[in-house]
């Protein structure tokens, strides 16, 4: 138990905290910083806006990590369970819209319904892990991937042909109550368990099951129980993620949960590391902003020119060439299997000697 | 665990009880975006001292529809063009700014929100998809900056607030003109539908048409769906043959429809079939060849007009790009010509005094049909009913509103 | 009835296509043990290649048997060159690495193809679709019914496709069982260490076998062109989709397998849309690769070996 604490929270400070908190610690820490950024950053949407599909992109690639990177089974249907939770809690918020708490301020209370809505939604996401997982967890690693890819077509096609979910046009009206304390809490949430699941017994039988699955049944480890465990965690943080999305952006529809869609979450995964939290953090932000990045780089060619009307179409294109030279020059994975604060001291002493 | 329980339990029901009606904050909720619209607003006049005016353009540059999206990239891209060869507006120089939301509404909003509060577009011109017009006329309407969507037909895009316009007729008025002119012009009992499951522009028109024909007396003997994107639709096509209807309606995008086309004559389908404004693009004749000779679609304009404003503009058009202009060209020209016109008469460039010249456009003689926008920001306009002959459009009729 | 013969019709050339495209996953998924996902938009730039070249020879000479033959080749050609360096940069440097590390390659690879052809600079060709030429003349071979309103179609271009499929399954299967090389491929295939040390050029063999592969994508292109007469640069994404789902349905690495399951495929996509619902194609084609799969979880002719420790 002491060495959990001691990895979760990187640096052992926190053997000096009274036990009763030291659950909760992190929580005290992260909210006021979380309500300052939210105060902050009121005037500026584009801002919230970048930060909040940032959030939900680092919730969707930390998530993924835990099957992909941990589990080292290969899902990329990723982006299903995160439709599923973005139109459960859309319809739920739809269906909540006209009530509040009557002892609470207005933002306040908007505030528990969309926890409550993103916890609807990360159920059913998480139901849904679960009837997808069961079976197909006993699958080998590439038809297990195929199973997860037609699972993510399945739901884009059911949302397509059902009403309650706007079909093609898709669901808006939804109340805009995201926050950036909201989104921030939940990233803090799915960071902090997925570092409490690495450290913890649970994370070993994981890591055990991703370096030999045989040797790992054979050591006793229900390797099933196992991975549908670890499926249906990554699932739920989909769906808190595709929940989170839909109360931010003004609609949400089919075509915003395409398979393509689901391998931008495998890259950031792989870039960042297969295994590393810290790693499908910094991938997942990076990524995130590279095409805002390669606009503005763009831009700044001058819009009047013909070049620049194309070259918002570039960005993808390069995008694609990116990502090709970035997995040929670190195939590992920015951090490969280790967290941010164990790579970066052994970077900072040698530059030292350099200098 | 177990002592949780009741805890929560009673948290929960303290919750439940606590749930009341919204009495204030439904209606405040619209007031609150109203307030905060008028603030940004005049931060969206701030950029007043550079030499240019810039207008913002969100539309599908990659993806499905890219092709729609160059082809209304090009038609601002020419508006503005003249409008800067006949000296600017306001002694300034116009320039646009294009960013490309791959399709996606997510990304509409990001570019639309980027394009407001980072590069300060005085007003936001786009797009084709509903779905991406919705998203962006939600951040425009926020944040009190106009937008002019040249051909979202989906009636809620301008319902999202009073800076959101709009230059082209709507679903419901389109669908039942096609209705209409097959019950009573054509005099066909029977039409099958075939529709795009994945465009909310095609399933309005299907639920309209339908509607309407049968109200008419009319017959709707199977109502099948594809994806767009797909290349295949003998399976769609060989299920309509069995009903024998006299005709098929393929509200479409003219990339499928082509397609669709060849592959019924293929099959032996020979009946007329009918369509919407999604078809207008030289490109469906190069797709088709002549299987749609004899078919007919309703259109905002007839690209055989003699009108000389119509001829200069396709003239123009295929001298900057190659090509003729489809509908998309069209319709984002007279858009961007709204816009400019409005920021013209605007007695300043700050939202709400453009937002006002917008609401005031009356009459505005546009390529794609004479714009009269009404109270809810709709433009009012006729439809022509082309019919397609080898390779050619013909003019039918104009049905008014 | 006839009804039932006109969607079996089309059904199979549907399927064809699939087949064709699934040939070339399966066979390098054998070698390699790699998803390409990048196949799906190798075929659409040979699908490209062989248009340029059909405009270049003019209407006259395009629809001539040695024009069609040219098409064929600069197509296939090209595409194998593109495979060849595909292999040779991407892929080659990640053979040791984890296998997820080459798959986002692919994926890199995938995303500049399909969104670099949607670009409208130089000789990219723009987003919007191309009417492809019709090469082959098409003829009724055979019609049921009133002639001038006939109940069922077939077309000579859709019998000629199901033969190059067939005739390509066997030959591939040929190589693959027959021959030194194919020895070679399935050493590789095997272990590629061990095959190295057994003198197998196991470079050469793998750069072949995309090469093959990719020749084979660029031909499926073709006559799926042929048969849809169109081409645009997103025509790859969905119909690699397809082929892989297909290539796994009938268990992956096996060749007559991706053929059978690519049919099927084809089949229970023109039935469910012809007799049930349209809007539910897609998914109900993946409902039904789940299904073999929870039922034979190495595809229809794919064997789980046991894993030894």
């Amino acid at each position: 138990m002491q060495t959990v604490a001691a990895v979760s929270s990187g640096s052992g400070s926190s053997s000096g905290v009274p036990a009763p908190l030291r659950g909760i610690l992190p929580v005290l820490v992260a909210l006021p910083v979380l309500l300052a950024l939210e105060w902050l950053l009121s005037d500026s949407p584009f801002a919230i806006y970048l930060l909040s599909i940032m959030g939900v992109n680092v919730i969707l690639a930390v998530s993924l990590n835990i099957v992909n990177g941990m589990t080292g089974q290969f899902s990329i249907g990723h982006a299903g369970f995160m439709a599923v939770g973005a139109y459960i809690a859309g319809v739920t918020s739809l269906a909540l819209k006209d009530v509040a708490l009557s002892f609470l301020p207005v933002g306040v209370s908007d505030q528990v319904f969309l926890f409550v809505a993103l916890l609807v939604g990360g159920s059913a996401s998480a139901l849904a892990g679960f009837l997808v997982g069961l079976p197909s967890l006993r699958l080998r690693g590439d038809y297990l991937a195929i199973v997860t890819l037609g699972f993510g077509e399945i739901i884009r096609v059911v949302v397509t042909n059902t009403e309650a979910f706007g079909r093609a046009l898709g669901l808006s009206g939804i109340p805009q109550t995201s926050s950036m304390a909201m989104v921030g809490f939940w990233v803090f949430l799915v960071v902090l368990t997925a570092r409490r699941i690495a450290g913890s017994s649970h994370g070993r039988s994981l890591w055990a099951i991703r370096e030999d699955e045989v040797a790992a049944e054979a050591m006793g480890v229900n390797t099933t129980g196992y991975k549908v465990r670890a499926f249906v965690i990554s699932s739920f943080f989909a769906g808190v993620a595709g929940g989170l999305f839909a109360h931010f952006v003004p609609i949400i529809n089919p075509g915003s949960f395409t398979f393509v869609k689901s391998m931008e979450i495998v890259v950031m995964v792989v870039l960042g590391g297969l295994g590393s939290t810290t790693g499908a953090i910094v991938a997942a932000v990076f990524l995130t902003l590279l095409p805002e990045g390669l606009r503005s780089a763009f831009t700044t060619f001058g819009s009047g020119s013909n070049l620049a009307q194309q070259v918002d179409q570039i960005r993808m294109p390069v995008y694609g060439m990116l990502l090709v030279v970035l997995m040929l020059a670190r195939p590992q994975g920015l951090f490969g299997t280790k967290e941010f604060w164990e790579v970066v001291p052994r970077w900072i002493p040698r530059r030292r000697k350099g200098m | 665990m177990r002592r949780f329980a009741p805890m929560l339990l009673a948290a929960f029901t303290l919750f439940a009880a606590a749930c009341e009606k919204k009495s204030q904050p439904a209606p405040s909720g619209d007031k609150a975006q109203g307030g905060q619209a008028a603030q940004p607003a005049t931060a969206g006049g701030a950029p007043a001292e550079t030499n240019t005016l810039l207008l913002g353009v969100v539309t599908s540059l990659s993806g499905t529809q890219a092709t729609f999206g160059s082809s209304t990239r090009n038609g601002i891209d020419l508006a503005l063009k003249e409008a800067n060869a006949a000296g600017g507006v306001k002694g300034k120089k116009l320039e646009m700014r294009v960013y490309d939301n791959q399709g996606k509404p997510e990304e509409a909003a990001q570019a639309t929100t980027r394009l407001i509060t980072q590069d300060k577009a005085l007003l936001i011109l786009g797009d084709v998809a509903s779905s991406n017009s919705l998203a962006m006329a939600d951040k425009a309407q926020a944040a009190g900056v106009p937008m002019i969507t040249h051909s979202s037909t989906n009636p809620s895009v301008t319902e999202k607030g009073d800076y959101i316009f709009r230059v082209c007729f709507i679903d419901p008025f389109q669908g039942f003109v096609m209705a209409k002119f097959a019950r009573e012009n054509l005099k066909i009992g029977q039409v099958a539908i075939l529709q795009d499951n994945k465009s909310a522009y095609s399933i309005g028109l299907t639920e309209v048409f339908t509607r309407a024909f049968t109200e008419m007396g009319g017959k709707i003997p199977a109502t099948e769906s594809y994806s767009q994107g797909d290349t295949d639709f003998r399976a769609q096509l060989t299920t309509i043959k069995k009903t024998k209807p006299q005709a098929i309606y393929v509200p479409g995008y003219y990339n499928d429809v082509g397609l669709i086309a060849r592959q019924a004559r293929e099959l032996g389908l020979t009946t007329p079939m009918l369509g919407g404004d999604g078809w207008d693009s030289e490109k469906l004749f190069e797709l088709a060849g002549d299987a749609l000779d004899g078919s007919y679609f309703s259109n905002h304009y007839s690209p055989g007009n003699s009108d000389p404003k119509v001829q200069k503009f396709i003239a123009d058009y295929k001298a900057a790009y190659g090509g003729e202009p489809d509908a998309f060209a069209a319709l984002s020209y007279d858009a961007a010509k709204v816009a400019i016109a409005a920021l013209e008469k605007a007695k300043d460039v700050s939202g709400p005094s453009i937002r006002d010249a917008i609401a005031q456009t009356k009459d505005f003689p546009g390529v794609a049909g004479t714009i009269t926008l009404d109270e809810k920001r709709n433009a009012v306009k006729s439809a022509a009913i082309l019919k397609v002959a080898k390779g050619k459009t013909e003019f039918v009729t104009t049905v008014n509103p | 009835m006839s009804q039932l013969f006109q969607h079996l019709i089309n059904g199979i050339a549907t399927g064809t296509i699939y087949a064709l495209v699934a040939l070339g996953y399966t066979m390098v998924y054998g070698v390699l043990k790699l998803i390409n996902f990048a196949h799906g938009d190798v075929m659409m730039v040979g699908v490209y290649m062989g248009y340029a070249t059909a405009l270049m020879l003019g209407r006259q000479a395009q629809s001539s048997p040695w024009g069609v033959l040219l098409i064929f080749l600069v197509a296939m050609g090209g595409c194998a060159l593109m495979g060849f360096l595909i292999e040779r940069f991407a892929y080659r440097p990640l053979r040791e690495k984890p296998r997820l590390t080459a798959l986002i390659t692919a994926i890199g690879i995938s995303f500049t193809l399909s969104y670099g052809f949607q670009l409208d600079i130089g000789f990219l060709p723009g987003s919007a679709p191309r009417a492809f030429p019709q090469i082959i003349k098409p003829v009724q071979w055979f019609t049921l019914g009133d002639p001038e309103f006939p109940d069922v179609v077939l077309w000579n271009w859709q019998v000629l496709s199901l033969l190059v499929a067939v005739v390509l399954m066997m030959g591939l299967q040929y190589l693959v069982y027959r021959t030194r090389f194919g020895r070679a491929m399935r050493a590789v295939s095997f272990d590629h260490r061990v095959a190295a040390l057994m003198g197998i050029p196991t470079d050469r063999v793998i750069s072949l076998t995309f090469m093959i592969g990719s020749a084979l994508a660029a031909g499926a292109g073709l006559l799926y062109a042929i048969k849809d007469t169109s081409v645009s640069p997103l025509m790859g994404l969905y119909v690699g989709l397809k082929a892989f789902v297909a290539a796994v349905i009938g268990g992956i690495g096996n060749v007559p397998g991706a053929v059978v399951g690519a049919l099927l495929l084809g089949l229970v996509e023109e039935f469910v849309v012809g007799y049930a619902a349209s809007t539910w194609r897609d998914a109900v084609a993946f409902g039904f690769l789940i299904l073999v799969l929870l039922v034979r979880p190495g595809g229809l002719f794919g064997r789980v070996a046991a894993e030894k420790v």
